[in-house]
């Protein structure tokens, strides 16, 4: 490994940025030259170099004057979910095209805070909405471990700004798998917390009781370095925001995993994972064993409904979010209209792409008069019924392991714009969002023409730093996490 | 009332496009019709679940602890500045909000 900036991690850019061997001004201006090298890839939706340096300049102020904050000074990029007053917002929609926040979402706030440098927004699925990328109303973001497939959604550009080395670590979000399969697609390593950790203000709403933020990065020391400043309560700003205290995950990193028992849900390993998958979870799960590790099999019944349920559940919570898209107050506004119900109705369907649409429709109709009962109460009894199935698992293990996606990340177009193709890929991401348990992705290997296959790891409620312990000893005796696509 | 189990059709596809505000047009009102029962038919399972005495998840954290969505004091915390967050309005006049006619 040469010592280029972008080779190194969060806490590797870190130690340099404290040591002075470096400066926050270089590393922007190294990153700044890599996005622009590497735009092709379509990871950015928007930068602003005089922003970037301006920050830059004054966390080497901070670094100056001996402020040694663990983040000061490494630079970060936000999922373009997240609102922002330096650069425009748009949910990767045509609706929010040219939209700029008056306010900074609360992470984006705290990572500020903490000196990290910004240096843009990331490419994502329109409102957060798909697994592929594909739905980004602008471009379609490219996998670099080989550019004619996708990188996952929704956050996409998130991705693949890390596996890139366009970004040290970055912002995304997770609804039903959007930080851990597109973590998995690109081999890079991403946590989603509890529900409820992180603040939901200035997160551009998808689906209220599901939508959290997470950080992504090469390792898991990168990413518990991140995650311990993006948490916290948020009581003014976020009414589901949790009064847990914010915690410092790097303490628990380096704990023995002698003894930690892996539950390994059975209905994860059903029929349509591919033998690719399969063997480089067997393979990681056999490295666990190695570690001290007990593997358990456990079984979460009820994992196949969880796409229906989740599919209901999300689209009734963004018809109602996205009823704030009217064109009145902020966004897109149709040029040609007869009248004021005219005007909603053509404003909001030039704005939205065919996704949204089709998730604004099913949320509208299961939420109708005559249907709520049957669809969307039905399915949040029988989301409890899936909490419950996590929690009867947890009386027998510690953490539970499987697969992210039943396959490796597929071609462009692969899906033949079949959504529930898309739907169904994300069957094992699904369960844990529902329960609104704490995930991770962590590169364990490679797949079908060499393409990553990322394990998942799900936590009870509040132990991202088990599963971020779990996370950094597999890195310690493993270099999945250090490979990187030719040519980046 | 009794729910019925047949397939989405044309004028229900129009119906909630009516209640979602979205003006689709006639290929795309086929194609969403198509996906959307397509949708639906693995949507069934779920509807067949017995769930009898399950209390519905809204909070995902309510399965294991009281979780209360807190309301904060209704108390001016900051001064808005009205141009700056109208800067992103479509239409705009004198800080107001430009919309079409809609009493005649």
């Amino acid at each position: 490994m040469s010592g280029e900036l972008h080779e190194l991690g969060v806490a590797a850019l870190a130690r340099k940025l404290r040591a002075k061997e470096i400066s926050a001004t270089e590393a922007a201006q190294h990153f700044v030259a890599r996005s622009r090298e590497h735009a092709t890839l379509g990871a950015f939706l928007a930068t602003n170099e005089q922003v970037t340096l301006a920050q830059a300049k004054e966390a080497d102020a901070r670094l100056a004057r001996g402020d040694t904050a663990p983040l000061l000074g490494v630079p970060v990029a936000h999922k373009d979910i997240f609102v922002t007053k330096d650069f425009a917002s748009t949910a990767g929609s045509k609706m929010l095209e040219g939209y700029v926040s008056p306010f900074d979402a609360t992470v984006v706030r705290k990572l500020a805070e903490a000196g990290m440098v910004t240096l843009g927004k990331l490419n994502c699925d329109e409102f957060a909405m798909g697994s592929s990328n594909e739905n980004s109303a602008y471009a379609p973001v490219r996998n670099p471990w080989d550019t004619s497939r996708i990188p996952g959604g929704s956050s996409g550009g998130s991705a693949v700004a890390v596996a890139a080395g366009l970004a040290p670590a970055v912002t995304g979000t997770d609804t039903g798998g959007s930080i851990r399969q597109p973590a998995s697609f690109c081999g890079v390593t991403g946590i989603k917390p509890t529900y409820g950790r992180a603040s939901r203000y200035g997160m551009i709403a998808f689906a209220s009781s599901l939508d959290q933020a997470g950080p992504m990065a090469r390792s898991a020391e990168d990413c518990a370095l991140l995650l311990s400043a993006m948490c916290g309560p948020d009581p003014d700003r976020d009414s589901t925001s949790l009064d847990v205290p914010a915690e410092d995950f790097t303490k628990s990193l380096d704990g023995s995993l002698e003894g930690l028992r892996i539950g390994v849900p059975k209905e994860f390993f059903a029929e349509g994972v591919t033998a690719d998958v399969r063997a480089a979870i067997d393979a990681a799960l056999r490295e666990y064993e190695k570690l001290g590790a007990k593997r358990v099999e456990i079984s979460l019944p009820r994992t196949e409904l969880a796409i229906p349920v989740y599919y209901i559940i999300a689209p009734a919570e963004a018809s109602s979010n996205l009823s704030r898209f009217d064109g009145v107050k902020f966004g897109h506004r149709a040029k040609q209209y007869t009248d004021l119900l005219d005007m909603y109705k053509k404003t909001r369907a030039e704005g939205f792409g065919d996704e949204v649409k089709r998730r604004i429709m099913i949320g509208t109709y299961v939420l109708s008069h005559g249907y709520y009962d049957a669809y969307y109460l039905q399915a949040q009894k029988v989301r409890r019924m899936i909490a419950d199935d996590f929690q009867a698992a947890f009386r027998q293990c510690d953490v539970i392991a499987g697969p992210v996606a039943p396959s490796v990340a597929w071609k462009l177009g692969g899906h033949g714009g079949d959504p529930l193709a898309d739907y169904l890929a994300d069957i094992f991401t699904l369960p844990g969002s529902l329960a609104g348990l704490p995930g991770m992705s962590i590169p364990v290997g490679f797949g079908e023409a060499g393409m990553p296959v990322g394990l998942q790891l799900l936590g009870n409620y509040f132990q991202e730093g088990k599963l971020l312990n779990a996370a950094h000893r597999f890195q310690q005796a493993t270099d999945f996490h250090l490979r990187r696509p030719e040519g980046f | 009332m009794t729910f019925s189990t047949m397939p989405l059709n044309a004028q229900d596809i129009a119906r909630i496009a009516n209640l979602a505000r979205l003006e689709l047009q006639s290929d795309e009102s086929e194609r969403m019709l198509a996906q959307i029962n397509g949708f639906f038919e693995i949507v069934g399972k779920m509807r067949a679940v017995d769930t009898a005495g399950v209390e519905p998840l809204t909070h995902p954290v309510a399965a294991v602890s009281d979780v209360h969505l807190r309301l904060r004091e209704d108390v001016a915390s900051e001064v808005i500045d009205r141009d700056a967050d109208m800067r992103n309005a479509p239409a705009a006049e004198r800080g107001l909000f430009l919309v079409p006619k809609v009493i005649e």
